[in-house]
């Protein structure tokens, strides 16, 4: 497109140039030839970037078929009381993909604050789907949406009440569906957060046999949510003034974006534009790093939040304020935005817990929250499998090493991809369907 | 008008529920308020993500609109035009839709007195009307002519008009004072272009036709539209909405942040 601001004639012709060579020389590269000799086709070697960027488009499969699917609104705990605020929540959101024909059903779990229609689970559903299984999409237990109608507490973290709240959300989402598809055998699988809770979830099953999921698949879980949250946050502290000052830091990147578009002569900003910017690097490593750090917050807010109102516990929210369908609900944002996983975890998660459960100490909270605590079943069962990669930054390396133990072959992970970057690749979606053949 | 009149009383139906949504709910709370453990005094922070919105309950009030309208109304049409109609003939239509924004896209780069790209864009539309059968395929792109988007609230961003406050339009959706301005301005071009030439002048329905083809048009851009309002189900959503419109408008009408961003 011819640029906007082509009154700035000078750096534009010279930048669009630049830029054009670049998009042609990008896209039309084979990506193998940007791959190393490790075999594995998936190109950005860089964890943050890949964390951010994704798959490219051209490398993400196609899938020809239509995906017939239904959306469920489930009334998982009845009678619940929703405040006006939420108006618009009127039950768990599931989605459904069905075959026409019986087949084994696949329960797919989103990553942490992602809902049932996320890009990432969205692309797995039409993977499994267009391999002849039946899929449900399930929204993440911190996602706002579960806390409203489907979480007990409604406070999310805790691993056992919330692989009890999704395993009473699957059972709805079983009954709903029950009469109109033909199921074979029951399969489960998480990413992030959600893989994870699929382990917790799995060894539910083993007492309820309501499903006797046959394979668990976990992907790019983390080892100890805790460890792994801290990591996260550890990504804000390499920007300057860390977490408090992260107001600062993205309006800095937002200008440094728009000037970035201004004189780089761009049709529209889509995925051409972010790849430039990669490419180009905009970014800085530490600022990547403090990008993802910030994303992590946003969505972290929309959890406090939900919480905090559902619970009228006054964290954020004064106690007793009734919010309206109208009211302003910035200066929430903003505060909750600023707040840790650790002022979460210290100020408002565990003391829930230690009034719930007496005598709990905080390390106690913290060794529950790790696949470490279930060791012994994940050891004991063969239907486990996790799918994670070398370079994922919520994993330390004795972590990682953890899983290559505890799993064995079962075990695979990719050279790259950080953390669920290459989620999306043709090899990783192969991957993940074969495990469940 | 049957069809006029059923919209109405839709809407009429729909304001009604707006104004009962307070006290059909349960939730209550009579006891007086403490304050919250953090509070935005706390912070030494700059704000981020703000957008001038000194209307915003109006806003949210349209937000919540279209939310009901779209449920009600517009997405379920839609749904039954998608389920009706074969995926070739959705995209011819869209194909045709398009092909007439052509003369937005031109009269607005002509205001901006971009020559080049107005070239393209006649380019385009003499290509698409012609051998492309009224818009219905696209042979101009394969011949290089690259789609130019252009509207009257962009020609006003180009000659330096701000965005002035956020602006959540019925139906439209995210907009601003500006742009729902420019949009006025292109709708009446359109208008006054459309009684010049007069295409159903000789036929006794030309009115009847001409809305249909407005009421496709709508469920066309909405089937083009994957946005469902509150499908995120993030408590901020208005404001992520609010800040990404925005944003793009801005950058893509090429000026820069106002200095309190820099």
């Amino acid at each position: 497109m011819v640029s906007i601001c082509s009154n700035n004639l000078q750096p534009s012709t010279f930048s669009l140039k630049t830029l054009y060579l670049l998009f042609v020389s990008l896209l039309m590269l084979p990506v193998t030839s940007l791959a190393s000799d490790d075999g594995y086709g998936y190109p950005i070697p860089g964890s943050y970037e890949a964390t951010i960027l994704g798959t490219p488009a051209s490398l993400i499969p196609e899938f020809p078929g239509k995906t017939s699917t239904r959306q469920l609104v489930l009334d998982v705990i009845p009678k619940r009381l929703k405040p006006p605020v939420f108006f618009y929540d009127e039950g768990l959101r599931c989605t459904l993909a069905y075959q026409e024909k019986k087949a084994p059903l696949v329960f797919l779990i989103a990553g942490s604050g992602a809902s049932n229609n996320s890009t990432k689970i969205l692309t797995m559903m039409k993977a499994l789907h267009q391999a002849g299984f039946h899929v449900i999409t399930l929204p993440s237990p911190t996602n706002a949406n579960f806390i409203i109608s489907a979480s007990q507490s409604r406070i999310p973290g805790d691993m056992v009440e919330d692989a009890n709240d999704m395993y009473r959300a699957m059972e709805a989402a079983w009954i709903k569906v029950a009469g109109d598809i033909e199921v074979s055998t029951f399969h489960l699988c998480g990413y992030s957060l959600g893989g994870s809770q699929a382990a917790f979830i799995a060894k539910l099953d083993e007492e309820r046999q309501v499903f006797n999921f046959k394979k668990v698949l976990m992907i790019n879980p983390p080892v100890s949510i805790y460890s792994s949250a801290a990591r996260i946050e550890d990504l804000l502290k390499q920007i300057p003034g860390g977490g408090k000052k992260q107001g600062i830091f993205f309006n800095k990147m937002l200008s440094r974006f728009s000037e970035f578009y201004r004189y780089g002569n761009f049709v529209a900003i889509n995925d051409d534009f972010l790849y430039s910017i990669y490419t180009e690097k905009l970014f800085s490593r530490e600022e990547t790093a403090g990008l993802i750090g910030l994303t992590y917050r946003i969505n972290l807010a929309g959890m406090i939040f939900s919480s905090d109102v559902m619970t009228n516990s006054g964290y954020v929210v004064p106690k007793n304020r009734v919010l309206s369908t109208t009211d302003s609900l910035f200066d929430y944002f903003l505060v909750s935005t600023h707040l840790s996983f650790f002022d979460y975890f210290n100020e408002y998660f565990f003391p829930h817990f230690q009034k719930e459960r007496p005598g709990l100490t905080r390390q106690a909270l913290i060794d529950s929250m790790s696949l470490k605590s279930i060791e012994e079943y994940l050891k004991s069962s063969a239907k486990f499998g996790v799918m994670t990669n070398e370079n994922d930054f919520i994993l330390t390396r004795d972590e990682l090493d953890y899983l290559r133990k505890l799993f064995g072959e079962r075990a695979k992970i990719y050279p790259r991809g950080g953390h669920l970057g290459n989620l999306e690749y043709k090899d990783n979606l192969a991957y993940m369907v074969a495990f469940f053949k | 008008m049957m069809t006029g009149n059923m919209a109405c009383r839709i809407i009429i139906f729909l304001m009604l529920l707006l104004s009962l949504n307070g006290c059909a709910l349960t939730w209550s709370n009579t006891q007086s308020e403490v304050p919250a453990r953090h509070s935005i005094n706390e912070f030494r922070d700059q704000s981020f993500a703000e957008v001038f919105d000194p209307w915003e309950g109006f806003n949210r009030t349209m937000y919540q609109f279209n939310f009901y309208f779209d449920k009600y109304l517009f997405i379920p049409v839609v749904d039954g035009y998608e389920f009706i109609t074969p995926t070739f003939i959705q995209k011819r239509v869209s194909g045709f839709f398009n092909n007439l924004g052509e003369v937005r896209n031109l009269t607005n780069s002509l205001f901006q007195l971009k020559g080049t790209e107005s070239i393209t864009t006649l380019g385009r539309f003499a290509t698409n009307s012609t051998i492309g059968l009224g818009g219905l395929f696209d042979p101009a792109t394969t011949f290089g002519l690259k789609q130019q988007y252009q509207d009257f609230g962009k020609t006003l961003g180009y000659w330096g008009v701000e965005s002035g406050p956020y602006l959540v339009l019925p139906l439209f959706g995210p907009s601003s004072l500006r742009d729902a301005g420019g949009l006025a301005i292109d709708t009446g071009i359109r208008y006054g272009i459309y009684t010049a030439v007069d295409p159903f002048g000789n036929t006794d329905n030309g009115f009847s036709i001409a809305s249909g083809i407005t009421g496709m048009e709508a469920v066309d851009m909405r089937h083009l539209q994957s946005f469902r309002y509150f499908e995120s189900g993030y408590p901020f959503e208005y404001y992520m909405v609010r800040f990404i419109n925005h944003q793009k408008r801005e950058i893509e009408a090429g000026k820069l942040p106002p200095d309190k961003f820099q």
